[in-house]
């Protein structure tokens, strides 16, 4: 296990190298100038250049990536070319509220896509089943800024339920949590159904029916831990996917995110901001499948881990 | 010396009616604005964004100020000031008793410190070009000299300014944002976290920051205008995309959405008459133009240039933006002293244009390409321009990017026609001369400059620079004749097609009192927080 542990840790710095080498070279041959929008519009040609001197930026690639990585292992992210503040601050102020809202939304893409999952699976074939099954292809193909503005609209301006937007209470935080709930609960109520149509049809579920256990009984005892695991290893998938998706939520609902950093940052070339952003993301995302893969044979003891 | 007498000799500048209280103003309580981008910076040497522009104005104070709602200067702190005959030194005598938020007193050293520091290479300024006028700026802006030569503090309340030429436009530049006066040792104590932490002596201070979240100004009691600021504070909201701003807004919840009304709401809202009851509309310095590349073919032809002129639609155009627009008919915005009243523009007349397009030696017409910025409605527009070209047999292929993409393709070079909404230039400061140095004339011709058409007429270039000679208030209308004629023979050259001069609504809630000019205040967009007042 320990050593597992460890492979798996230098693969994920091997990961993180690799994804801020691709991004790094991408920002490089990027048709935009950073400092250009630093030196802002009446800048004369002598201007640019002593801010692009001053930035490193007219040192060749390999030296600007190298300086980065080094400052990176020192902890240092750089400071952002417009704002003048250290990413490292600014990630640090945004990453809590994307945090809260990931964890809750994957609650709540788990309460509803696994609910509808196993009634599809317990109805299958009948018309609860395909209603199910098309609400789910619905839900995942739906717009992220219609179903956040609808549901804002609806229930914080029609209704007054909660409030138009913002952060820092319960309150806020139901809404988009819900929006990207609703939108990712059909990718897991497509797993779970298949994944406990699999288990219903083991020989293990005919054994524990035949020995006269209730139906109850045979669901949440037996078929549930069996059908659940497909659905972790999805859980670390989807945090990556929640690192691209989460922009437009956290910008609709005005949710001070990394997403709303992000979004920013790339309008204008502000480069520190965007390699910051990036490797957190894929930070998360690294962890994520990390974590499901060390949580699986805690549910399953039939998986080893080597 | 002569003494001069700022109210009257700069009146001739003035453009918009001068500033008058409709109602009785009520001091206290809170106004919230809202913004979709986070803040930038606060630091007056930095900050270069629209949004970020007024809530540096309420924070700090320049030697020079604007009539609030005005294009009209007034005394900020410098209480007077005086010109030499050679109209080439400045002599600033400023106000006593101005304190900065931390409670120091102001003095002369604070202002050429806060000139120097915008000049020095190291602050990385987007507003150090603005003080090319002044004496050893070369050797300053180079990092070859500590400071500015020109600028000096003989006892703790003058500033003498010297400049290498005499500028027409240098009391604007005091009045900019960049020449804003900052305290050395909060500077120095919180180096680039300055922006975040910013210490002025302006009419509002910042108490609380939460990065992506909020921004909350304080009234400062000490203020040296007395009886201003009238509100207690004002909360910027960021992060607020505008249409969730705008549902917050008809709920009561919002004062001022900052972005203003989104174009997909604008009908509903202006339809609706007790909305549009709390809308302020007002003019721009804006102009929206497509730019052509007079250095390669076939825009090297000046019929080419007046065909497209002539080709494109702009009632039709403006309509695409729900009418929240004028037809621009010269570089200059209706709004900006030296606009040409009498002046109609090239008229719409597409047969014309291929007529001129015959005689250029293109009667099949041509392909290239247009390139603009991918934000509602630029694109639209965009589309609108291709069909009118189309009708006189230019196929123009659309090159949708993002702003800093189109920003690049512009500046070197690349872009044959460029249409230049989002990125578009509204002025620094209301004066003609800012809407030609770096987008029309020579010094913006080069690589990377902002003058996307590589127009460089030099003849223009000296014609300007002896307008801006003229320093005298007494021949202010001369100058500005001046300028009216080089943008007429901007529009003979044709390196532009002006399209419309974008006008602003603000929406504001109906307990907001002040003058409407506050609500579309020309240097302070959107909103002059300084005057503005809660009437309930």
């Amino acid at each position: 296990m320990p050593a597992y542990i460890l492979r798996r840790l230098i693969q994920s710095a091997l990961i993180l190298l690799g994804v801020s080498f691709i991004t790094f070279v991408l920002l490089y041959i990027l048709p935009a100038d950073p400092v250009r929008q630093i030196a802002g519009r009446s800048a004369t040609a002598e201007t640019v250049a002593s801010i692009r001197s001053q930035l490193g930026l007219d040192k060749p690639f390999i030296v600007q990536y190298g300086t980065y990585l080094w400052n990176l292992l020192g902890g240092d992210l750089g400071r952002s070319y417009l704002q003048k503040t250290e990413v490292g601050a600014l990630l640090v102020s945004r990453l809590p509220a994307t945090l809260l809202l990931m964890v809750a939304a994957i609650f709540c893409e788990l309460a509803i896509g696994l609910t509808l999952g196993m009634i599809a699976a317990l109805y299958r074939g009948r018309p609860l089943d395909n209603v199910l099954m098309l609400g789910s292809f619905v839900s995942v193909s739906a717009p992220q800024f219609v179903v956040a503005l609808l549901l804002l609209y609806v229930f914080a301006v029609k209704l007054g339920w909660f409030p138009i937007g913002g952060y820092g209470t319960f309150a806020h935080l139901v809404l988009p949590a819900l929006t990207l709930g609703i939108l990712g609960s059909g990718w897991y109520s497509r797993i779970m159904r298949s994944s406990m149509l699999d288990v219903l049809r083991a020989d293990f579920i005919r054994t524990a029916r035949a020995k006269g256990l209730n139906r109850t009984r045979v669901i949440l005892a037996h078929v549930l831990p069996n059908a659940i695991l497909p659905v972790i290893a999805m859980v670390g998938i989807d945090i990556g996917m929640f690192m691209s998706g989460i922009v437009v939520v956290e910008s609709v609902f005005g949710w001070p995110g990394i997403g709303q950093l992000a979004w920013q940052a790339i309008q204008r070339v502000d480069i520190p901001i965007i390699m910051g952003v990036t490797l957190v993301s894929a930070f998360a995302i690294v962890l994520g499948n990390l974590l499901a893969d060390l949580i699986a044979p805690l549910i399953d003891p039939r998986i080893r881990l080597r | 010396m002569k003494k001069l007498l700022l109210s009257t000799a700069l009146a001739a500048l003035m453009a918009v009616p001068a500033f008058a209280q409709s109602d009785e103003p009520k001091l206290g309580g809170n106004m919230i604005v809202t913004y979709k981008d986070d803040v930038a910076t606060l630091d007056p040497a930095i900050g270069y964004d629209w949004q970020n522009w007024s809530m540096i104005k309420s924070v700090f104070d320049g030697l020079m100020d604007y009539e609030p709602g005005t294009t009209v200067l007034r005394p900020g702190l410098a209480e007077s000031h005086t010109l030499s005959d050679d109209g080439l030194t400045y002599t600033f005598n400023l106000r006593q008793g101005v304190k900065f938020h931390n409670g120091r007193a102001m003095t002369a050293n604070d202002v050429v410190y806060s000139l120097n520091r915008v000049v020095n290479p190291a602050t990385q300024s987007p507003g150090q070009g603005f003080f090319s006028m002044i004496e050893g700026f070369d050797a300053a802006a180079a990092g070859e000299a500590d400071g500015l030569s020109g600028v000096t503090a003989p006892d703790a309340n003058t500033v003498v300014i010297k400049l290498s030429r005499p500028d027409a436009t240098f009391l604007h530049i005091m009045a900019l944002n960049f020449s804003f006066v900052v305290p050395k040792e909060v500077v120095e104590a919180e180096g680039a976290d300055f922006g975040k932490k910013p210490v002025g002596t302006g009419a509002f201070k910042l108490t609380e920051w939460s990065l992506g979240q909020r921004l909350t100004f304080e009234k400062n009691p000490d203020y040296w205008i007395s009886g201003v600021p009238y509100l207690d504070s004002f909360t910027v909201e960021v992060g607020q995309e505008p249409i969730v701003a705008l549902l917050r807004a008809q709920n009561g919840e919002v004062d001022i959405p900052g972005d203003g009304i989104p174009p997909a709401k604008f009908v509903e809202v202006m339809n609706d008459p007790e909305q549009a009851a709390l809308v302020v509309e007002g003019g721009q310095l804006h102009t929206g133009y497509v730019t052509m590349n007079v250095t390669a073919a076939p825009f090297d032809k000046v019929e080419v240039r007046r065909a497209v002129n002539m080709a494109i639609n702009k009632d039709r155009i403006v309509q695409v933006i729900n009418g929240r627009a004028v037809p621009a008919t010269q570089p200059l915005p209706p709004t900006m002293p030296g606009y040409t009243k009498d002046y109609a523009g090239y008229a719409y007349d597409p047969e014309a244009a291929k007529k001129l397009l015959a005689d250029a030696g293109f009667a099949d017409g041509f392909e290239t390409e247009l390139f603009v910025m991918n934000t509602d409605p630029n694109p639209r527009i965009a589309q609108a321009i291709q069909q009118d070209l189309k009708a006189i047999g230019i196929n123009a292929a659309i090159k949708s990017l993002a702003q800093a993409n189109v920003i690049e393709a512009g500046g070197t070079g690349t872009a044959p026609m460029i249409w230049s909404g989002g990125m578009a230039w509204i002025a620094d400061f209301p004066d003609p001369a800012n809407f030609y140095g770096p987008i029309l004339g020579c010094g913006g011709a080069v690589e990377g400059g902002w003058n996307w058409a590589k127009y460089c007429n030099e003849e223009l270039d000296a014609k300007a620079a002896e307008a801006d000679s003229i320093v005298d208030p007494a021949r202010s209308d001369e100058r500005l004749k001046m300028w009216s004629d080089i943008y007429m023979a901007v529009m003979e050259d044709a390196p532009w097609a002006p399209v419309f001069n974008e006008q602003r609504f603000t929406m504001k809630s109906a307990r907001l009192g002040g003058d409407d000019a506050l609500f579309v205040d020309p240097v302070s967009i959107p909103v002059n927080y300084d005057y503005v007042f809660i009437k309930e």
